[in-house]
């Protein structure tokens, strides 16, 4: 399953890596949310994914077999943070698009010395 | 020593935005009051527990919910963290007088004050937390609120260089979480004085290394080091001064602070390899960042590429790793922090009155703005380096931990690097303020530019203060270093706080 997930992650971040080298901006963040998606996916497959107990001692008596729970809760602050994040960049990119008028960052690159 | 006090540097700016937020749409003087009254009582607090660890023995831990370190979330504050905090509220007091003076209405009236008070939770939040994991969240606290101050008023430059500067930074962020997912799947655990404790333990420290290289690319994006400083000259140039100056003078510094945490905490199994990586890049940054501001002749494009400059002398002392290296990148960080801050201020001051940030349309404003020439100099020499003021103590301090360590290489390059930076302070003074007086626009006769001038002032004498008593400050800032080569007092304080145990 680890190996399964591993060739996922792979896949996820080669998408990512290729629509962020593209010059649409709408692409590159697209490509950036594929990457934070693989990133995600990393955290839950560090944790061991397996089937399991929760981590609750009942009575005094610990489960042998328990799912580490802290990836889960690390990836649940990743997804809002990202979701965040990626709403901004949307919004920003409308926005360039209204005042320059083009979505493409090569002609949208200007001149170091003009302000 | 367990305390809620060290959670105020968090709570206080996190509620003024929350109230700035409300005042919304009424006088804006009113958030400029509440604003002024939260940046006094965060330096208040700052100062407060800066003098409660200044013995550089005690480090003050907060457990949220009377969980014990490892199980819950932990703050934590060492003499290094108190002294970060309390010099942001002091920048952070410059830069918001000089936006109540000089920000046009359009930007201050749009929520400006609330996303300054979360750049503030942010950073304030980076500077005291004890959990790995935290930093990240509180970066992201303080990016998020960045991209905002960053874009905040549209103008084309602005939007072109934000989009950039967001992407830049969501890439780092998405790094960031990779190297975390690595940490904890080797170590269980993200509370960083427990991640030292473990680490020590390890036999093979291989893997630890290369997450402790990945460390350093994300905060290396942040701190703009060589060869990840490519978004920063262009970014910093774009926004008004007095974000300008709040960015130039305080986030690059959060990623340095973050640098020399990890790597002197966390990653110190494998030194002559990690840390002497830093040491080259330091040299590099250092050099390219000097001759890239050589060549400039726009004002706010000198001072930004500068911060590049020296960013490189904070990190050679982390790459020394010696207690004089480490208490001359804490004494730089706190120099560069007030000076940067005051020459932005600066400059922001000149281009209210000449309209211009071209050197080469400017001249001759001595004879009218003595004061503006003057201060601006004193504050320009002072990130040159000369005495009496704090530049020079700080690179003293640095030059003699690599004399000390027989590294002579980045001695020369340390020396170069002053030299050329001198030369460009001198290249803005000269054309700026002296020469034949240039026409100034007819707005220059309504400025009252005196109203201008007291946080600039404020901070050059700031610089001017810490150069003069530099026997205490150097002695506090090697009690800072000491505490930091010695990580097991800050992993003994974190993991001795009593608490609910799993």
């Amino acid at each position: 399953m680890e190996l399964l997930i591993s060739i996922l992650i792979g896949i996820l971040f080669a998408i990512g890596t290729y629509m962020m080298l593209s010059r649409k901006l709408l692409r590159i963040i697209i490509g950036s949310a594929f990457m934070s998606h693989g990133t995600l996916l990393m955290l839950m497959t560090v944790g061991k994914l397996k089937r399991g107990a929760p981590p609750i001692v009942v009575n005094g008596v610990e489960n042998p077999v328990y799912v580490d729970p802290i990836p889960q809760a690390l990836i649940l602050t990743a997804i809002v943070i990202g979701f965040a994040t990626t709403a901004f960049a949307l919004v920003l990119a409308y926005r360039c698009y209204q005042e320059l008028g083009v979505d493409d960052t090569e002609r949208m690159r200007g001149n170091f010395d003009e302000h | 020593m367990s305390t809620n006090l060290i959670t105020l540097p968090i709570i206080i700016p996190m509620l003024t935005a929350i109230i700035c937020m409300f005042l919304h749409g009424r006088d804006i003087r009113l958030q400029r009051v509440v604003a002024g009254i939260s940046a006094l009582v965060s330096l208040g607090v700052g100062v407060c527990i800066f003098s409660r660890v200044i013995d550089g023995e005690t480090v003050l831990v907060f457990t949220a919910s009377g969980w014990a370190a490892p199980f819950g979330i932990v703050l934590a504050a060492d003499l290094l963290s108190a002294i970060m905090v309390t010099m942001v509220s002091l920048v952070s007091i410059a830069c918001l007088y000089f936006s109540f003076v000089s920000l046009d209405s359009a930007r201050e009236e749009n929520y400006f004050y609330p996303v300054w008070f979360c750049i503030m939770m942010g950073v304030n939040g980076s500077f005291v937390t004890g959990d790995i994991f935290n930093l990240y969240v509180m970066f992201e606290i303080m990016l998020m609120a960045s991209y905002v101050l960053c874009v905040l008023g549209c103008s084309h430059g602005q939007l072109r260089e934000s989009f950039k500067y967001l992407i830049v930074n969501m890439l780092s962020s998405t790094i960031f979480v990779i190297a975390l997912a690595l940490l904890y799947g080797m170590m269980g655990t993200l509370n960083m004085a427990d991640l030292s404790a473990k680490i020590a333990t390890l036999e093979d420290q291989s893997l630890v290394t290369v997450c402790a290289m990945i460390f350093f690319v994300v905060f290396g994006l942040k701190g703009a080091v060589f060869p990840l400083y490519f978004w920063l000259p262009r970014t910093y140039v774009e926004p008004p001064a007095p974000i300008a100056a709040m960015f130039g003078g305080v986030l690059t510094k959060v990623g340095v602070y973050s640098m020399i945490r990890v790597f002197t905490l966390i990653f110190v199994g494998n030194v002559a390899y990690t840390h002497n990586i830093i040491l080259i890049v330091a040299a590099l940054t250092m050099m390219l960042g000097v001759f890239g501001a050589v060549s400039q002749f726009n004002f706010k494009r000198i001072l930004s590429i500068h911060i590049i400059s020296q960013v490189g002398y904070m990190i050679m002392g982390l790459g020394l790793y010696t207690v004089w290296g480490l208490a001359g990148s804490i004494l730089h960080i706190v120099h560069n922090m007030v000076v940067k801050t005051g020459l932005f201020l600066f400059e922001g001051a000149t281009e209210e009155i000449t309209g211009t940030g071209e050197l080469k349309n400017m001249g001759g404003l001595l004879s009218k703005y003595p004061w503006l020439g003057w201060g601006f100099l004193a504050a320009a020499m002072s990130l040159a380096g000369v005495p009496p003021l704090s530049g020079f103590f700080s690179k003293f301090v640095l030059l003699r931990a690599s004399v000390e360590a027989d590294n002579y290489w980045i001695m020369a390059a340390a020396l170069i690097t002053g030299f050329f930076t001198l030369f460009s302070m001198v290249k803005i003074f000269f054309y700026t303020f002296w020469g034949e007086p240039k026409p100034l626009p007819e707005k220059a006769a309504t400025i009252n530019y005196g109203k201008l001038l007291p946080s600039c002032f404020m901070l050059v004498l700031v610089s001017v203060g810490l150069g003069v008593a530099s026997q205490p400050v150097i002695e506090i800032a090697m009690r800072a270093a000491t505490q930091l080569m010695n990580p097991e007092i800050y992993i003994n304080a974190v993991m001795a706080v009593p608490g609910i145990r799993g």
